[in-house]
């Protein structure tokens, strides 16, 4: 067994530096690496490129780099739900380029697989598809993208051991996976580190050899960013 | 002329068995409420879940599970979770038979936009993008019009794109509409609304064959 385990998030990111290109797992706040965002904020690192598929929310997620102006750039699918989010982007200060989400999540997949591009029929004739290469493939037109280039990957996980075999819940799994050694140095965070041997290899989602580095997180405050309920009666 | 409800509701019509459906944010999300019991229907999101179910009793709410809109959701017996990737498999590749999503804009060509008003407001394509350029089975669910009355039916789209000629089937608050050979084509008109005021509200070339039935809700 490779040990992956790193005793905190200070040396987990270990070797993070400003105007780094950084993959940040999750969907809206749901598995959102929490931990690696906070130490983020504490080193004051800037000038940074994150792709990540939103943007947090003014108070929470990538909204606290947003607020201490260390991003550079944004490369996301949605960034509906953060006000600071949209005023530096409407002012310029903050440079976005939108990307479809299938098309994101493919560009995180290629990357860790070994694939330079693939084609995908999302964005033709629309402005996401300007400068790129089409193509026509039975009849349908398609756009050439890229896969990533990253730094460091930073995703949460449910439970994990110190193999760096990962197991996510529900919907808290999303962009996660796919950016599990899509960058140089995958850093993975999970809410609870198990001893090896203790997850059942059957059901492991991300097999350790696509982590570098393994944590379990201080401390998961897991917001929930739109708490929509039903009566009992009904 | 219907309400936000009442569209879902026509559009819930469509919905058949052994469906895999993806619902989109707004008036799509409301369809799931109106769809037969005796069907077998499967709602996916594209955030990872096949499977979804109503929203969870208060105290039970999990932030690990939510729907594409950031709602807490519940799963219903035989639902599964995937990563992003995946899930546009399910979309790129097909396998989702209905796309039900909302529109700014949509042209007589089926041109759909929906994600950006330049210098005004970018909250981005989300799946939109993925969803329009694969899915076979699209239908645009919106109102007739926009808030200061102008029709969202045209002949070309004036905002950005989201996707070209794709819009095959539309329901408004006031009628149900087939986009193709480059028009918009009358079915149906919503209870209480006139030919003519659809035909007043609609920008780009109406076409309007015979007597046009009053839609059926129930």
């Amino acid at each position: 067994m490779i040990n992956k385990v790193v005793k905190n998030v200070s040396e987990a990111l270990q070797g993070v530096e400003s105007g780094m290109t950084l993959m940040l797992g999750g969907f809206g706040l749901c598995g959102i690496p929490e931990n690696a965002i906070a130490e983020l904020v504490r080193l004051k690192v800037n000038n940074l490129t994150c792709i990540s598929n939103n943007a947090g929310v003014d108070d929470f997620g990538l909204g606290l780099l947003l607020q201490e102006k260390q991003i550079k750039k944004m490369i996301s699918s949605y960034v509906g739900e953060n006000d600071e989010f949209e005023r530096q982007m409407l002012s310029g200060e903050l440079e976005v380029e939108l990307t479809p989400q299938g098309t994101l999540a493919e560009k995180c997949r290629a990357a860790q697989a070994g694939f330079p591009a693939f084609y995908t029929p999302a964005g033709y004739g629309t402005e996401v598809a300007k400068g790129k290469e089409t193509r026509d493939f039975n009849g349908k037109m398609h756009v050439l993208e890229k896969a990533f280039e990253a730094d460091f990957s930073f995703v949460k996980a449910w439970k994990g051991d110190a193999a760096g075999n990962l197991i996510f819940k529900g919907t808290s799994r999303n962009f996660n996976p796919n950016m599990c050694g899509a960058a140089t140095i995958t850093v993975a965070e999970v809410e609870e580190l198990v001893p090896v041997g203790e997850l059942d290899p059957n059901e492991i989602h991300i097999p350790g050899i696509f982590v570098q580095r393994i944590f379990q997180g201080e401390h998961y405050e897991k917001r929930i960013e739109q708490r929509t309920v039903r009566s009992r009666e009904a | 002329m219907l309400d936000k409800n009442g569209i879902a509701k026509r559009i819930a019509k469509e919905v058949k068995d052994g469906y895999y459906v993806n619902l989109g944010i707004g008036i799509p999300t409301l369809v799931a409420n109106f769809v037969r019991e005796d069907i077998e229907v499967e709602f996916q999101s594209e955030n990872g879940v096949l499977g979804m179910g109503p929203f969870p009793f208060e105290g039970e709410e999990d932030a690990d599970i939510i729907n594409a809109g950031k709602q807490t959701i519940t799963t219903l017996p035989g639902a599964s979770f995937f990563d992003s990737a995946t899930s546009f498999s399910m979309i790129r590749g097909k396998h989702v038979h209905l796309t039900i999503l909302g529109a700014m804009e949509v042209a007589q060509n089926g041109d759909i936009a929906n994600w950006k008003i330049p210098g005004k407001m970018v909250k981005g394509m989300g799946g939109a993008m993925d969803l329009v350029a694969s899915a076979e089975n699209i239908i645009v669910a919106m109102m007739h019009t926009n808030k200061r009355g102008e029709s969202k039916l045209l002949k070309e789209c004036s905002l950005p794109l989201t996707g070209v000629g794709c819009v095959k089937k539309i329901v408004t608050n006031l009628a149900v509409l087939d986009v193709k050979d480059g028009a918009f084509h009358l079915l149906e008109r919503a209870p209480g609304v006139t030919v003519e005021q659809i035909k007043e509200a609609t920008e780009g070339e109406l076409i309007v064959n015979g007597e046009i039935p009053e839609m059926q809700l129930s």
